[in-house]
């Protein structure tokens, strides 16, 4: 028996206290219904003995002290699935906003998951094509990773997460297209304008993803209180299509920013101890448990792939939003306004940028041996460049040595050519690889230190030809010889 | 453990977090271990007012509600120690991390309870003691091969003394009674199993000053910012900087007896790569896998956060444990800031006062207690004994700032400080330890040690290629205002050989099967013949030999690539320290 009570004492912002209460459970969902009959759903944020603090995932304009019933449900929240959610559109509360049909649930998910067991865990290994040279050659993206996107304000974030959606795809060496498994797209939006909701909406249906995709959509003028639910829904379909239905799930969550800044507008009305500029404390613990729900599973085929997208106030990595994501992450992909100002898309700064599992996704068997000697000398290199290129706007060009003057000119050509590309152009591993060796033959020899001799030997074209001028050279001695 | 505190039993007032506070709990104690509701969650009790506790649940509390009933079971939150221990892959609060996936799948679930250590597996015992032997708390009763690198030693249980009534030998579990002692208190029966609390240190005879280096094959650390064993040290850096990298190395290569290593609130996917691939690699020493003499912790960030708070008790007391046998022990805890975060997440549902950015104002004294568990000991026993235990600890400081005061407090109980630099990780130059602000307070303790093992003359490479580094700053600033022609040639020489410092030596690939570990023999040799090279050129260039001639002797290229030679043909190396000396002099002289 579902017990109602008429005693909401308090109205504060997202919250709703209800005294008199007993037999309340923590994270219980409640309905509360209006005077008028309309309903708004909240969950249990804490019991103090007949005491219950309720926040509202919607608005709580409208709710008065009086007349209002709470209606405690008895269960956590749980999002219906099935595999007929994919190619649907879905509200921050889980209910369709596409004007189809309601799903038919297979099985209902506690929406908080559970965390999963380091130990049956697999590690992340599969190299990702995603046709983005600064991602698949600098840090490289595999499946099962985490890999955020550290934007800012006015920066094409979403078109490059667009980018990777569309053309990312598990590739072997020597194989054209990728392996067959099933791939699935959950995008989850908080809080983001209608017209970058529609961008990607068009985007997916554009390239058909759409019909292997899931979208949660929250956009900036919908309650902010559903931003806290929306990505832990994304998760849960995601998590479902993945380990039980064997997909591999790209999961897009844009933007966290809101994500976060929803947590505190909750935490500010319970009167918290605010942590860094007034996040709660928590945030950390509460971000990793979004984070965290990204991996592989040993035993089971899907996979869930994280690229999470975040606006950094002012461009400021130090602010507590990218600062706690980093620590949680396995590394981040970071967007630069100076390359943007420059024209260049996507403008990807490789030197912050980083991908902590790139190691056991490259090299021989996976992209090509000479790849972490390639990434490596490159960033080496564009540091360099880019150093060289500081002191010659103190000092003038004249006053660098010849070496570098050299990197100076690498770095520029870095940006031209490598980084930048068009935003429908899918470059393979290997078309990557050679542009990086393309362009460390602007640089003398003797500085390619990072990488093995060998491989110089084999892959940098101006060694190449050298040693083709010796081969010549001795054929035609040997030619002489004969005649 | 008074049988009336196993009776116990409240009723849930309030929960919210990890935090649940119960009413009626009269005759409680402070951080005893509570089962709270019938789904019986493991929590621990943190505060009491009155008869009523507030208690850190280790577990999801979402469910319980207000009225539901807890239990004390009246014992302190303890970990189980017997053999059995190594190749664990614990949770916070030492549950194995296989079993939980044996009972409850893939996900960790709630209310599940199984032991740290397996009860019915038998070992063979082999007495160390005979019957009438007078013994003392600490002294060994017997050992048992717990894997092939750890000769595990039964000790007897502190606070025990007395005469060997009886002692077995052969095959037993943990639980079996192994020994018989005769006390003042009527006999006493010994079983290999001994419960600790975690928040208790391990008592010890004699604190001792350690003097011995901790060798990891990381030549920044080696050389320049050595750890004793027994010491304490903090690695704090921006995220990306390769704290976690670092902190595997030293699981992998430190030369230690035992090595724990605590994963607290870590990357999922990480501790995964240290659980597959601890078994894969082998021990330089012994050739065993290293997971042989490993005890792993893993509490990922999304696990509960109380948990998190007790993991690296849990660790430290195991790796106290096998310090007490006379091991030479290494823990690694990554990342202390972790824990203190949780600390000031259950400080913060207390309702307590906050110190400084929030955290709780016993922050620096946590801190303290913790470190000072490291050090070098006379083991508790009648017997001589010497064991260490080292730890270092990762700090990941907000925005990479150092003021921030989990590092402040770490920093004010440790003596070696690896401070790594965002600006060398974006030039990818791993390890990215920046040697100008790094430091270590061993330095002069084991100057004694190096110069016997590695060369004589080490400890002055050592501080004349520290001295060449800072110089290096300097004249970097000039460069920056002038340019680099502004200065003398052996200027140049000296920006030379520092940046063959940086690039030859102090740069090392973790990821490289050759490069990931240098003895402390080749990192002498390294050093050797870059400083030898370096003062020959001075010499040369004195007598008026061209700068740019010097810089295009043959050794150079070997010295840029000395870093990949094997261990096993360092007198390649000999060779090249032999050329570093007289190439210089084969430069014509103008």
């Amino acid at each position: 028996m579902l017990k109602e009570y008429k005693t909401v004492k308090e109205i504060t912002g997202p919250l709703v206290i209800v005294e008199g209460v007993s037999d309340v459970k923590y994270e219980e969902l409640v309905d509360i219904e209006l005077q008028d009959g309309s309903k708004r759903r909240g969950r249990v944020l804490e019991v103090d003995g007949d005491k219950a603090v309720i926040q509202l995932f919607e608005e709580t304009r409208g709710i008065s002290v009086e007349g209002t019933k709470a209606k405690f449900l008895g269960k956590t929240m749980e999002l219906p699935v099935s595999e007929e959610m994919l190619g649907r559109v879905f509200d921050g509360s889980g209910r369709p906003k596409d004007k189809g049909p309601k799903i038919i649930p297979e099985k209902k998910l506690d929406i908080n998951g559970a965390p999963l067991n380091p130990y049956a865990r697999d590690y992340p290994n599969d190299f990702i094509q995603t046709g983005v040279s600064t991602i698949d050659g600098m840090n490289t993206l595999v499946r099962g990773q985490k890999l955020p996107i550290f934007s800012g304000s006015g920066l094409p974030h979403a078109e490059l997460a667009a980018m990777i959606a569309r053309q990312a795809k598990v590739t072997k060496p020597g194989e054209k297209d990728g392996d067959g498994g099933e791939f699935a797209v959950v995008f989850g939006a908080m809080g983001i304008t209608f017209a970058e909701s529609e961008f990607f909406i068009n985007e997916f249906r554009k390239t058909g993803a759409i019909e292997r995709a899931t979208l949660f959509v929250n956009l900036a003028d919908d309650p902010v209180v559903e931003r806290i639910i929306l990505p832990r829904l994304a998760l849960t379909a995601a998590e479902y299509l993945a380990f039980e239905k064997g997909m591999h799930v790209l999961v897009i969550l844009t933007d966290l920013t809101n994500y976060c800044e929803a947590l505190r507008e909750v935490s500010a009305a319970r009167k918290e101890v605010p942590g860094r500029r007034g996040y709660p404390g928590y945030l950390y613990t509460d971000l990793a448990t979004l984070y965290e729900r990204a991996g592989r599973i040993k035993g089971k085929p899907g996979s869930i792939t994280q690229i999470p997208i975040l606006s950094m106030p002012e461009d400021d990595k130090t602010h507590p939003i990218p600062d706690l994501t980093g620590y949680i992450t396995e590394g981040q992909i970071m967007l630069s306004r100076e390359l943007h100002n420059k024209g260049i898309f996507p403008p990807i700064d490789v030197l912050p940028s980083l991908s902590r599992l790139k190691d056991k996704g490259i090299g021989e068997g996976k992209t090509r041996e000479d790849h972490s000697g390639v990434l490596n000398q490159l960033f080496a290199a564009y540091a360099r460049g880019k150093d060289a290129k500081e002191l010659a706007v103190i000092l003038g060009e004249a006053a660098l040595s010849d070496a570098d003057k050299k990197f100076a000119k690498f770095a520029d050509e870095f940006e031209n050519r490598f980084v930048r590309q068009k935003s429908d152009e899918d470059r393979s591993i290997i078309e990557t690889l050679t542009l990086g060796w393309e362009l460390m033959s602007i640089l003398p020899e003797s500085e390619l230190k990072r990488v093995k001799e060998e491989q110089i030997k084999k892959y940098l074209p101006s060694a190449k030809k050298e040693e083709k001028k010796i081969e010549k050279v001795e054929e035609e001695e040997k030619e002489k010889e004969l005649v | 453990m008074s049988e009336e505190n196993n009776n116990v039993h409240g009723t849930i007032v309030k929960v919210s977090g990890p935090l649940v506070v119960a009413k009626g709990m009269n005759g409680a104690r402070m951080f005893d271990v509570v089962k709270v509701s019938d789904k019986k969650l493991t929590g621990e009790i943190i505060e009491l007012a009155g008869d009523t506790a507030s208690i850190q649940v280790y577990e999801e509390t979402s469910g319980i509600g207000a009225g539901e009933p807890v239990y004390s079971t009246g014992i302190p939150l303890s970990v189980e120690l017997a053999p059995g221990l190594i190749s664990s892959i614990y949770d916070g609060i030492q549950r194995p991390l296989n079993l939980l996936k044996e009972v409850a799948g893939d996900y960790i679930t709630r209310g599940i309870e199984v032991p740290g250590i397996d009860h019915e597996k038998k070992w063979t015992f082999k007495p160390l003691v005979s019957v009438g032997d007078e013994v003392f708390s600490g002294d060994f009763l017997g050992e048992v091969e717990e894997t092939v690198t750890v000769l595990h030693k039964v000790m007897v249980p502190v606070g025990t003394q007395g005469k060997v009534k009886d002692i077995k030998e052969g095959d037993f579990n943990v639980t079996d009674t192994i020994a018989v002692i005769e006390t003042e208190d009527g006999d006493k029966e010994v079983a290999m199993l001994q419960k600790w609390p975690i928040r208790d240190p391990r008592p010890v005879k004699e604190k001792l000053v350690p003097k011995e280096p901790l060798i990891t094959g990381q030549r920044v650390i080696d050389t320049f910012f050595p750890i004793v064993k027994g010491g304490a040290g903090c690695v704090p850096g921006p995220f990306g900087a390769g704290k976690t990298v670092i902190q595997h190395q030293l699981a992998k290569w430190a030369d230690a007896d035992i090595v724990v290593f605590i994963g607290c609130g870590e990357r999922g996917n990480e501790m995964t790569d240290v659980l597959m691939e601890f078994p894969e690699l082998k021990d330089p020493r012994s050739g065993e896998p290293l997971m042989k003499r490993t005890v792993l912790i893993a509490n990922t960030s999304n696990m509960p956060v109380a948990a998190r708070e007790a993991s690296i008790y849990t660790g430290i007391t195991i790796a106290e444990y096998y310090r007490d046998m006379g091991f030479k022990v290494a823990l690694m805890a990554d990342s202390t800031s972790r824990w203190a975060e949780a600390l000031r997440e259950v400080s913060g549902r207390l309702a307590e006062m906050p110190g400084e950015e929030g955290y709780p104002a016993y922050l620096g004294s946590r801190t303290a207690s913790f470190y000072e568990r490291a050090g070098k000991v006379e083991c508790l026993s009648s017997k001589g004994r010497e064991g260490s235990l080292t730890v270092v600890g990762a700090v990941s400081p907000p925005g990479g700032d150092l003021s921030e005061p989990v590092t402040q407090n770490t920093l004010r109980v440790t003596k070696v400080f690896w401070g790594l630099d965002a600006a060398l990780a974006y030039k990818r130059h791993f390890p990215a330890i920046n040697w100008l602000t790094s430091y270590s307070l061993y330095l002069d303790d084991i100057k004694g040690y190096l110069a016997k093992e590695a060369g004589e003359d080490f400890p002055d490479l050592q501080s004349e290629a520290m001295k060449i580094l800072q110089h290096e700053a300097e004249l970097e600033e000039i460069v920056r205002l002038v340019g680099i022609d502004a200065l003398s040639p052996k200027e140049q020489l000296v920006l030379n050989t520092a940046k063959s410092i940086r690039e030859d030596f102090l740069h090392q690939n973790a990821f490289d099967d050759v490069d990931t570990y240098s003895s402390i023999k080749k990192q002498y040799l390294m050093m050797k013949a870059i400083l030898t090279f370096h003062n020959k050129g001075v010499d040369v260039l004195e007598k008026g030999a061209d700068l740019k001639d010097l810089l295009k002797l043959p050794v150079l290229e070997k010295i840029g690539r000395s870093k990949m030679t094997p261990e096993d043909k360092l007198d390649e190396l000999e060779a090249m320290v032999a050329k570093a000396a007289s190439e210089p002099e084969s430069v014509t002289l103008k």
